[in-house]
């Protein structure tokens, strides 16, 4: 049970709440309220960093895994903000759209290259979050992203004013530049280390900080801790749904949240118009 | 135009004598035979993806948008999974292919019929949320897929898994009976129905002051596009992009607005990327079932290119 079981609950719970605090991040950067890691290419640039990893420095460490892709986490989100200033803010719908397409592409890049030195599988490993490997030793990464998870703690004030936009937060004495790069960071770190230890769950940074908004509003010093406790709430029954509805199978986390949340995302996109006009 | 049809022609005519003869060894009856019924199934495809695009971004109104983009494909697969399901694997493997293929046919025309004619009977409204929101229900019915597939018996469901995915690189020849006449009675549709496709494509305001059956010529439609969709998911598997690609390039060679001349450029470049790219990839580079990725990749940036030119006044 040492062995196993704790390390699987809290890896759980830390993963749920690490990736519920890096997409509310990423949407009060983007000021879009359907973006997460996941859906906006920084996972699969994530993942491609850690295949290049694989490829080129096949003895690399752990450590030096960890760095190169958060880096190209870190410059896969930095394109996408580029992105996003590029289109109109009247039509928010296109953000998310072009988000997906621009993940889509990136992993098909990846994909080509993994077909071709026969890595496929790896990148199925990493693209798809499964706990069943978790075990002690395996798991303590997650607690990093945990403490960064904290970390954007701190910096929950000068995030929410950041998200008003650039010109209001420079004229409240804000260092938009500085406090952007923090965010992307942290959002970049949290990605990556998932995808290393357990592998990608969609839709959490995206449906959890939705549902706490909606009861709370957007003061991301208040909300942060429920956004983060309530992701890795909901993580942890995934886990739990996917390993008894075919008891002694196991199924993995990331498809019972990828059911759950594409549901509870159509949900969001088709309820929420309505309810403001 | 006419010149560019004929060049379009031989291109595509080089593209199927390139598949037919590079790298060919030993006996002709042979590869006759083996690669014969590969290039019709390629060619088959090529067509009904091109086709289907082009009437569905019709039946639309708009150029972004096509069956694959909004989950059509991927409905599919997830009918075979829950058939697979419901009848349990062996008895799902013990029915003749063409029934199968029928019976999931009728079930898709009904669930598409469903789920689109209720999202698009009364015109597109909002094209990027309808965007978004097919996007969504692909990744929504793939997760589906792979709930499912989990739940099934893995043993049960390792015997049909072989089976089950085709690629361009492994085509289900053993459907070709059915989708043949498939396609060529959907396409002998379309083509006749090409100037009520025309009028159409005015919007539905205007085509319903012209005296068109709109509603009535929104389901027939769809049928038809469910159709092609259907056989040809059948016979390779999903490919997202590959249907905007190849109308994206045929809108703008033909500059035209009759749907004659853009459905047989459409098909003629599907067959050229298609067999064509075959033919280089899995001969010339020796990596067979890489160019569904690529196909992906290019398919990926032209949609990018099309919804950031669209935003732009």
């Amino acid at each position: 049970m040492l062995v196993s079981r704790i390390p699987r609950t809290l890896a759980a719970l830390l993963a749920g709440a690490s990736l519920a605090v890096a997409g509310i991040i990423m949407q009060t950067f983007v000021r879009n309220r359907f973006v997460e890691p996941g859906t906006t290419g920084t996972a699969e640039c994530a993942a491609l960093g850690i295949l290049a990893t694989t490829l080129f420095i096949p003895a690399a460490p752990l450590f030096l895994k960890m760095v190169i892709s958060s880096g190209t986490a870190l410059a896969g989100a930095a394109v996408f903000m580029l992105l996003v200033r590029k289109l109109p803010p009247t039509q928010p719908l296109l953000v998310p759209l072009t988000g997906l397409i621009y993940g889509a592409t990136i992993f098909a890049a990846t994909e080509f290259v993994a077909y071709e030195y026969d890595l496929l599988q790896y990148l199925s490993v990493w693209m798809a979050a499964e706990f069943s490997g978790v075990m002690q030793g395996r798991y303590e990464l997650l607690w990093v992203s945990g403490a960064v998870a904290v970390l954007a703690y701190f910096f929950a004030d000068r995030f929410t004013i950041a998200g008003f936009g650039q010109e209001t937060a420079i004229g409240l004495g804000l260092n938009y530049r500085q406090i952007l790069i923090i965010g992307l960071c942290i959002v970049a770190l949290i990605t990556s280390f998932t995808i290393i230890t357990v592998g990608m769950i969609p839709f959490v940074g995206l449906v959890v900080p939705n549902i706490v908004s909606r009861y709370r509003g957007d003061n991301a010093r208040e909300t942060l801790p429920l956004i983060a406790l309530l992701g890795g709430t909901l993580v942890l029954a995934s886990d739990l749904i996917g390993r008894l509805i075919n008891y002694p199978y196991e199924i993995p986390v990331g498809v019972v949240f990828g059911v759950l949340g594409t549901v509870v995302f159509l949900w969001l996109l088709f309820a929420k118009p309505a309810r403001n006009g | 135009m006419a010149r560019k049809f004929v060049l379009l022609s031989l291109c595509a005519l080089m593209a199927i004598v390139a598949f037919m003869v590079l790298g060919a060894k030993g006996n002709w009856d042979f590869i006759l035979a083996f690669r014969g019924k590969k290039l019709v199934a390629l060619i088959c495809v090529a067509i009904a993806i091109s086709i289907a695009t082009i009437v569905f971004q019709t039946l639309t109104g708009n150029r972004i948008l096509t069956p694959e983009i909004m989950g059509f494909d991927v409905l599919f697969r997830l009918l075979q999974t829950a058939l697979i399901f419901g009848f349990g694997a062996m008895s799902y493997a013990l029915l003749s292919p063409e029934l199968k293929f029928l019976l999931e046919f009728g079930l898709l025309s009904g669930a598409a019929i469903l789920l689109f004619g209720v999202l698009l009977g009364n015109g597109v409204q909002d094209l990027f949320r309808m965007l978004l929101a097919g996007v969504i229900l692909g990744i929504l019915f793939r997760s589906l897929i792979s709930l499912m597939t989990r739940l099934i018996d893995p043993n049960e469901f390792a015997a049909l898994q072989s089976a089950f995915y085709a690629s361009f690189n492994r085509v289900d020849t053993s459907l070709l009976m059915v989708a043949i006449p498939m396609i060529v009675v959907s396409c002998l549709y379309a083509w006749r129905k090409r100037h009520v496709l025309d009028v159409m494509a005015l919007g539905r305001e205007q085509a319903i002051g012209l005296g068109l059956n709109y509603r009535k010529e929104l389901f027939s439609g769809l049928i038809i596009v469910t159709a092609l969709v259907a056989t040809s998911t059948a016979l390779v598997g999903p490919v997202t992009f590959f249907g905007l690609l190849v109308s994206a390039v045929s809108y703008e060679l033909v500059k035209s607005h009759q749907h004659g001349p853009i459905m047989v450029a459409a098909a003629l470049i599907a067959i050229i990327v298609l067999v064509g790219g075959q033919a280089v990839f899995e001969r010339v580079l020796g990596m067979g079932a890489t160019l569904s990725i690529v196909v992906e990749f290019v398919g990926g940036l032209v949609f990018l290119y099309l919804v950031l030119r669209r935003v732009r006044p």
